[in-house]
């Protein structure tokens, strides 16, 4: 295990199995996708409403914000639990929330607007809350890209870590994205500011 | 304890179907058939179809119309008013109509269903979200319950309100906006007869997630402006506060005409997608009502009067 790669190694008990990890990645592999197969599934039987589109693009971008939110939860958890093996899952829900985020994009460049890259390029200089989206999005391409071992080595890992704090701002800038664009009710936004504002003080105060 | 149920209601003792569809009938024949309240009937009779219908127009499936609602009363999901509105009470219900009128007085609903003959007018109704649909409402010209309390000259704008009620509209507490729900048009426009009272859609009484009993309807404008429930109606000397320009007034102005050329500052408003169609479509300036109504607001600047 690269215990480098996060910012605290944990010692773990000698006596305990990590033979767990490996199915239960399995399992998180699958719940991750759950969310895209029931898309499908209520786009295939009819079942996503009114405005289909609307509800592909929410739903998509809600799952970005909920994994970029549990892949921060990793680190706080696994030593609040004492659970070192969690950050074996940690670049698995990062690159979830970069998927999801993918089929977000795709689906305002390609459903929504329909390649109509004039509209687009207007939209993203002009909206501030498409430009704070697509802003956090940017950041997550570099984190997908070097997400691989090899990069980690390539990098060191104390300018990796250093790269891999963009995942912070690209939260900030998803719960921006998402309270700029609703009109009055901020519940849902709120929450989710809140969630990630304990996510970080965490990181804060154990310094 | 001995809790004596009373017996289940049998169905002999039930109007059979000919017995209340002949009641329907009835009514229908004296004229009446529009003013059957919804616990009675879903079905209005005795319609006719407006010349001053959109013509051209696919009309959007019932189904659209009514599961696809902003009525922030029931919640801001816009799945949620029509499960949360669904025993939303309808009667007994009264429309004030105050201010500056030489007749002002308080209508019972069934008195506003009677007021004029019903007509069917189908109308697109562009929402500031950048979506659109085509419904058939039913209703009359708003200009027919306003002329009944003989507005006096200093009645230059028209205050609306929706009922609001804390108990049987929970949600409105996250609304997010201040509640009731104000609306207001200038005078003129209100005495246009593209601007409707809407009691019915699709031949049949408004659904309560569309606005029961009673809506305004006003196709030239985005849909928020079309206020729903209503319950006062204040003639006033001036410009009456609006529930969303309150809210965010460099988003959300009085006038709130449909313009393709004015974007919301967060969206553009060139575009928009017609519920159940894949492609977006050209947003029409007035949305598409500008021969009827342009001549309303000759001489004033649009940009800054959006």
């Amino acid at each position: 295990m690269q215990g480098w790669t996060s910012a605290k190694t944990i010692e773990r008990p000698k006596t305990r199995s990590t033979r767990w990890v490996t199915p239960a990645k399995v399992v998180v592999f699958l719940l991750a996708l759950a969310p895209v197969a029931a898309l499908v599934w209520r786009g295939l039987a009819g079942r996503l409403g009114a405005n289909p589109i609307e509800a592909v693009t929410h739903a998509t971008g809600d799952w970005t914000l909920r994994l970029l939110l549990v892949t921060l939860a990793v680190t706080p958890l696994r030593e609040v639990l004492r659970l070192p093996e969690l950050i074996r899952f940690r670049r698995m829900l990062g690159l979830f929330a970069f998927f999801y985020g993918c089929l977000h994009l795709l689906t305002y460049v390609w459903l929504d607007q329909f390649f109509d890259w004039g509209s687009i390029v207007k939209d993203v200089a002009k909206r501030p809350f498409i430009t704070a989206g697509f802003a956090g999005f940017v950041l997550l391409v570099p984190l997908a890209v070097t997400s691989t071992a090899g990069w980690i080595r390539r990098l060191g890992g104390r300018r990796w870590r250093l790269l891999h704090r963009l995942i912070y701002g690209t939260a900030a800038l998803g719960v921006v994205h998402y309270w700029w664009l609703v009109k009055s009710d901020i519940r849902m936004p709120a929450l989710y500011g809140a969630i990630l504002t304990l996510l970080l003080a965490y990181r804060v105060v154990r310094r | 304890m001995l809790i004596r149920r009373p017996p289940p209601i049998r169905y002999s003792e039930v109007a059979p179907k000919s017995v209340y569809l002949n009641r329907r009938r009835f009514l229908a024949a004296a004229g009446l058939g529009a003013l059957l309240p919804a616990s009675a009937a879903t079905k209005l009779e005795g319609i006719r179809k407006s010349p001053l219908s959109t013509t051209g127009e696919k009309v959007t499936p019932y189904e659209v119309t009514t599961t696809y609602n902003n009525f922030y009363e029931f919640g801001t999901d816009k799945a949620q008013p029509s499960k949360l509105a669904k025993d939303f009470r309808t009667r007994p219900w009264t429309i004030t109509v105050e201010g500056a009128a030489a007749k002002p007085r308080t209508f019972d609903i069934d008195e506003v269903l009677k007021l004029a003959p019903p007509e069917e007018r189908v109308y697109r109704m562009r929402c500031v979200e950048g979506w659109s649909i085509v419904v058939p409402w039913i209703g009359f010209p708003l200009k027919a319950l306003l002329d009944r309390v003989e507005p006096t000259s200093k009645a230059q704008y028209v205050a609306f309100q929706t009922f609001y009620d804390r108990n049987q509209m929970p949600q409105g507490r996250f609304a997010g906006i201040n509640l009731p729900y104000v609306e207001g048009l200038r005078m003129d426009e209100a005495m246009h007869p593209l601007a409707i009272l809407s009691v019915g859609i699709y031949g049949e009484v408004l659904p309560n997630q569309n606005g029961a009993p009673v809506r305004l309807v006003v196709p030239w404008k985005y849909g928020f402006k079309s206020i729903k429930s209503i319950v006062r109606i204040r003639l006033v000397e001036k410009r009456p506060p609006t529930t969303w320009n309150i809210s965010n007034p460099q988003e959300y102005g009085f006038y709130s005409n449909v313009n393709p050329q004015v974007d919301h500052p967060r969206w553009s408003q060139a575009k928009e997608r017609r519920l159940g169609e894949f492609f977006k479509r050209e947003t029409l300036m007035f949305n598409g009502y500008g021969e009827q109504v342009a001549r309303l607001y000759a001489g004033l600047d649009l940009r800054k009067n959006y």
